[in-house]
């Protein structure tokens, strides 16, 4: 099955058995191996990617049906030489310990940020109809699909608030 | 995961004639996939809707509001409108899953998910929803998180979706469309089938008949909240959760639109309930008694018993705080 | 030469301390952060290998009998199939840690539904899973075991017993008493990297790349199972995405891994979907635990029992040494302790975090919370009252023990000061409660090698098997490095995870740390004095600071003595007299605050505070997250983490990440650790001990206090979801 796909600014063609995920199609077709496989169920995240800007779990969708899309992985947001603000603070904060989740940490807080810019409340946010602050509270919950048996969350919460300005 | 062929819809009608030809339609895929993988669901193939024009949210005539049945679960709760005057429903999203699987899972899609009953999901285990005809091993089994009510001798899963109760309190309808071109709308509380004895029946929609949009009625007067109760403080299925719109005037309820989730095999309604309590005063007692008639028939499995004075406490609480805060 | 040192005297010198570089105990950023954060990493399953081929392992649908695959012949001709194995030598569970041997070996009779039976190989991944999910797997004979442990046939574990004094007549005459069962489920480690190995054969040697704490016993382990002599196997594991004690010891897919490689002649991927890390790694046993309390009007100890029931599977010795802190955490003359192991079909029990201490201590601490109770003393009080001066069964000192600083401390740290009464404080639909514990862990040094090189140009390089599966080795054996030779962080390599390096003791314990860590000391001492010997003096005149070596009062850069030479330093460390002379463990406090939703009985942690003792602490970043990191595991084993087996058949129904609730970020407010500052000279020459499990040890036991303080109820239980606490509200 041929599929286009724009990773990170980059165009590739790709002829997958339709039954390949998108997260297969980066890790055993494209050498991208930073989006990890935790559990292959939508059920904890460290596949997040970006898709047309949005943090999606990469492995609860198949790679023939982003024919033509825009997806952005860890690869794409930063490299050991340099770093997005959000992963030096990673970095600083200690926000991960084995390292596994935290590509896909990265990517759902790069996109979680947008969705607070633009607005978008949560299950704690108090007044539907307010923008939310980015408040402890609020970071927790919308990285609550994310998760670290190594349990660095407070880390994690701590690197978000700093990269996004909410306090250092 | 079976090998299967895919296709991408061009068109509804395209869709519609695909699936009645024995394709499933894949949207988000979120839970299909999820199943698939597992070999759960083994479809030969599959029709990818994602393109189709079903994205909008539009304002009805009657006040209403018209969801495309590919408008994700992020989409719907942000909708400004939906924020602003059916808040349930926002809350209800929001409490769902997570911002990863909100944006990929669609209003369709989360209507017509599949039960989390850990033995439809094991295919070494007895599932008459999964095979019919195997026996249900969750009745003696590790049943903590299924159902007390609308259950069956074959099958006590629950429904999961927390976006389903918010729309069975509204009112929701959903809007069809088969093949030929026909549609049709089906109140969201008849989309679903209690499980008898084929649990493997969920839903009244024909083969082919595609979900193309979810319609809300105008807003109706009284406080909105949902109340999901579950293991975790965030990503976690209910294991009770309410719904609730309940309008006072001078201290009397006058209206109470109530629907449950984490106690059936559907979105749970009872009409009685909502009669029991509408004309009379908020109190504690009033409270109780509604909750003694909407589990009447409430019937635990073990693991699950915890469920009913679960739903009683929380639907008295629930109806504490509507009452108070509508009456303040 | 091999520099060879045994801990056989207390290390009063405290070398460390003398040095000029300050590294040691800096809170550094972690050395692979950056590789960390942008994906670059590399983990098990991720090496890009030529030829890869893709297996999928298969489980067995019951827990016993013969398998029987019907129609293997079939699926070995499905599309891409390239083999359908089920070799004799297939593991039927992991290894436990440290085995050093293959464990029980043979996928052709089912001793737990889950066990990995066959493994399918094919071209693709999905080819690979399609293939395994269609063999048919049936069992012949077989009948349903016992999976229930407290009605399964028992067997005292008679050497772990202790009967000193006189408990009965303690308890029948004691003030106050505490008799009362705790039961805690089993649980999971279940690491966010799943089990992987890569196999690669060229001719008789293999390469493995895997995902393992323990890579020397391992490489023993894999070769033992498959036939072949240690020399031809060379285990990588640089980046491990978490362990927990579920890679300890050699698991199923590093087995089937090497052999599919081997039978196809070609690289083979074998990596546990996530229902079969949950079916086919390691559980830490369930647990039944009596705690027996009795006191004197004062709430001194009298008395002191612990009873407790855990289980495995036929075959296997791992009993969850429950009793381990029981034994010197408090005082009381009288005391009973006694272990029986069941024998039911359920998966392995072996090593989750900190075994024992995680469930043993958080019972104890329970029983403690409901003695102050009785009694009407403050918590914390009850426990300063009890500290024994000497261990209170062997009468040996304590090494070093910070434990009532760590209670004082963190009480003052919390508030602890401000604590409500019995189901006094509410905030609206919200029950308030406070509640503490105490933590403690056995401190243990491993044997454990590794090779410094001084290089010409000045900088180092450590190289050792050790692993880093979080737990910042790579920050703190360079951190140590870099002090003893004086060089900035950055000029220090540490390279790990590679068999072909000197040996080390492997991540588990807690020991890692400090065993790793003392033969780095050891080798860097050596080089110390061999760099004094260039200088014609005595190392203990020696500063070492910035590249540079100062010596009657001489300052030079390093290049300039070492003369475009290296020096190689390989260290020996074996553990000595010191681990038995005395009492050596770590110590510590919590302290929680927690909201109990009074219509649904839901508890959320709104505070927790830990204070701990744990000797010198290497690096102050790394060392406060792994006791993040326990204590989150605490928040998951009060509220939520269980295994929840089948009835009849003992399999994990809840085999999965979304049933299977480990704390996500919402439940886990933004802790607070305090380290204390701490010298023990018996542990190591670095006076330093582990501190990667302590976070966990007893840390369940203060949310679930503070259940109590909040609502009145007392749950027993684990996990206190809201199902019990709503029970007794």
């Amino acid at each position: 099955m041929e599929t286009q796909l724009t990773i990170n600014g980059t165009q590739h063609k790709l002829d997958l058995d339709p039954r390949t995920t998108l997260l297969d199609a980066l890790r055993h077709h494209l050498g991208l191996t930073g989006s990890k496989k935790g559990c292959d169920h939508g059920q904890c995240g460290a596949c997040t990617v970006m898709v047309n800007g949005r943090r999606i779990n990469s492995c609860l969708t198949l790679a023939c049906m982003h024919d033509g899309d825009e997806v952005t992985t860890i690869e794409g947001i930063g490299q050991p030489d340099n770093l997005s603000p959000l992963q030096q603070a990673f970095v600083s904060e200690d926000g991960f310990q084995c390292g596994y989740c935290t590509p896909g940490q990265i990517c759902s807080a790069t996109a979680m940020l947008e969705e607070i810019a633009n607005g978008w409340p949560s299950h704690v946010t108090g007044e539907l109809d307010a923008s939310a602050e980015l408040t402890t509270e609020e970071i927790s919950e919308r990285m609550s699909g994310n998760l670290c048996r190594c349990s660095a969350y407070p880390n994690i919460v701590e690197a978000i608030r700093k990269a996004a300005g909410g306090g250092a | 995961m079976r090998p299967f062929d895919y296709a991408r819809a061009a068109t509804s009608e395209d869709a519609a004639r695909q699936a009645a030809e024995g394709a499933t339609f894949i949207a988000g895929g979120t839970n299909l996939l999820d199943l698939m993988k597992l070999e759960v669901m083994a479809p030969s193939a599959l029709v990818d809707i994602n393109r189709l024009d079903l994205n909008q949210i539009e304002e009805a005539d009657d006040g209403g509001l018209r969801i495309g049945a590919l408008v994700t679960n992020s989409d719907l709760a942000n909708d400004t409108r939906v924020r602003k005057h059916w808040p349930v429903l926002s809350r209800a999203l929001l409490a769902g899953a997570s911002g990863q699987l909100r944006n990929k899972a669609t209003t369709g899609g989360n209507l017509l998910q599949r039960t989390r009953c850990l033995y439809f999901y094991d295919r070494a285990t007895a599932c008459n929803k999964r095979d019919p005809g195997s026996g249900c091993a969750a009745r003696d089994g590790f049943n903590r998180i299924l159902a007390v009510l609308g259950t069956s001798e074959h099958c006590i899963a629950t429904h999961p979706s927390d976006m389903a109760v918010a729309m069975r309190a509204l009112g929701a309808e959903v809007e069809t469309l088969k093949q030929d071109g026909s549609t049709r709308r089906i109140p969201l509380g008849d989309l679903y089938l209690l499980p008898g004895d084929r649990p493997d029946r969920e839903t009244v929609l024909e083969q082919g008949e595609l979900i193309a949009a979810v319609t809300l009625p105008a807003p109706v007067e009284g406080r909105q909240i949902y109340r999901k109760v579950r293991d975790r403080a965030s990503y976690a299925f209910a294991l009770v959760s309410v719904a609730g719109i309940v309008a006072v005037s001078e201290g009397r309820i006058t209206r109470a639109n109530l629907a449950f989730g984490g106690l059936a095999p559907k979105p749970w309604r009872n009409a009685e309930v909502e009669d029991l309590l509408t004309g009379e005063a908020s109190s504690d007692a009033l409270f109780g008694k509604a909750a003694d008639l909407l589990l009447a028939e409430a019937q635990g499995f073990g693991a699950n018993d915890f469920k009913i004075p679960l739903a009683r406490r929380t639907l008295v609480s629930v109806l504490r705080e509507l009452s108070q805060e509508a009456s303040a | 030469m091999t520099e060879h040192f045994k801990m056989d005297a207390p290390a009063t010198d405290r070398r460390l301390d003398d040095m000029a570089q300050g590294l040691v105990g800096a809170p550094l950023d972690r050395p692979e952060g950056p590789l960390k954060v942008s994906g670059t990493a590399t983990y098990a399953d991720e090496w890009q290998v030529d030829g890869l081929a893709h297996g999928v392992l298969v489980r067995a649908p019951g827990n016993s009998g013969r398998v029987v695959l019907a129609n293997r012949n079939a699926v070995a001709r499905m599309d891409g199939v390239l083999a359908v194995i089920d070799d004799d030598r297939l593991l039927r569970n992991p290894a436990q840690g440290t085995a050093n041997e293959a464990p029980i070996q043979g996928p052709h009779h089912a001793a737990y539904m889950g066990q990995l039976i066959a493994v399918v190989v094919a071209e693709s991944f999905e080819q690979a899973r399609h293939a395994a999910q269609s063999l048919e797997v049936t069992l012949e004979g077989g009948t349903l075991m016992p999976v229930d442990p407290t009605t399964a046939a028992v067997e005292p574990q008679e050497s772990k017993n202790l009967d000193q004094g006189d408990l009965d007549a303690a308890m029948e005459t004691a003030a106050h008493s505490v008799d009362a069962i705790y039961t805690t489920p089993s649980h999971s480690s279940t690491p966010m990297e799943p089990h992987a190995s890569i196999a690669t054969w060229e001719g008789d040697d293999l390469t493995l790349r895997g995902s393992y704490q323990m890579l020397k016993y391992n490489r023993n382990e894999l070769a033992d199972a498959l036939g072949i002599h240690p020399d031809r196997v060379r285990i990588l594991s640089p980046y491990v995405g978490g362990g927990f004690g579920s890679k300890l010891g050699l698991a199923p897919e590093a087995v089937a891994a090497s052999i599919a490689a081997k039978q196809v002649g070609r690289p083979v991927s074998v990596a546990l979907q996530r229902p079969q890390v949950f079916e086919a790694t390691m559980r830490r046993s369930e647990t039944s635990q009596r705690v027996r309390l009795a006191a004197d009007a004062e709430g001194r100890l009298t008395g002191l029992g612990h009873d407790a029931l855990v289980s495995n599977l036929p075959g296997e010795t791992f009993a969850e040494p429950i009793l381990q802190a029981s034994h010197f955490l408090y005082a009381g003359a009288n005391r009973r302790m006694s272990m029986d192991l069941a024998r039911v079909h359920r998966l392995c029990a072996g090593s989750v975090r900190a075994p024992g201490e995680a469930v043993g201590v958080t019972a104890l601490e329970n029983a403690m919370d409901e003695l102050a109770h009785e009694i009407g003393i403050d918590p914390v009080e009850l426990r300063r009252r009890n500290i024994p001066e000497k261990d209170p069964e062997s009468g040996k000192d304590y090494s070093s023990r910070r434990f009532r600083e760590a209670l004082d401390s963190g009480a003052e740290a919390f508030g602890w000061a401000d604590r409500p009464g019995v189901k006094e404080r509410r905030e609206g639909e919200w029950l308030i409660g406070y509640g503490m514990a105490s933590a403690a862990r056995v401190n243990v040094l491993m044997e454990s090698q590794a090779r410094v090189t001084l290089l010409p140009d000045g900088r180092a390089r450590v190289e050792t098997d050790m692993t880093d599966i979080g737990t910042g080795t790579y920050a703190i054996l360079g951190q140590i490095a870099g002090e003893m030779l004086g060089l900035p962080r950055d000029a220090v390599d540490v390279v790990l995870g590679d068999t072909a390096l000197p040996p080390a003791s492997g991540s588990g314990g807690s020991w890692g740390a400090s065993s790793s860590g003392t033969s780095v000391y050891v080798a860097c001492q050596a080089i110390r004095r061999q760099l004094a010997e260039r200088l014609g003096g005595e190392e203990a005149d020696l500063t070492l600071k910035d590249g540079s070596a100062t010596f009657d009062n001489q300052t030079r850069p390093l290049a300039e003595i070492l003369d475009g030479d290296e020096i190689v330093k390989l260290a020996h460390l074996q553990p000595g007299d010191t681990s038995d002379a005395v009492r050596q463990a770590t110590f510590g406090a919590y302290f929680a605050e927690v909201a109990v939703h009074a219509a649904s009985g839901e508890t959320r942690v709104r505070r927790m505070h830990g204070s701990f003792a744990a000797g010198r602490i290497l690096n102050a970043k790394t060392a406060r997250s792994q006791c993040l990191g326990g204590m989150t595991f605490g928040i998951g084993m009060a509220l939520t983490e269980e295994l929840a087996f089948d009835p009849r058949d003992g399999h994990v129904a809840n085999h999965n990440l979304a049933e299977y609730h480990i704390a996500v970020n919402a439940d886990v407010p933004q802790l607070t650790v305090e380290l204390l500052e701490e010298r023990d000279d018996w542990a190591n020459p670095m006076q330093a001990k582990g501190i990667g499990e302590l976070g966990i040890c007893g840390a369940a036991a203060a949310i679930t206090n503070a259940i109590f303080n909040a609502t009145g109820v007392r749950v027993r239980d684990y996990p206190a979801t809201l199902d019990k606490v709503i029970a007794g509200m």
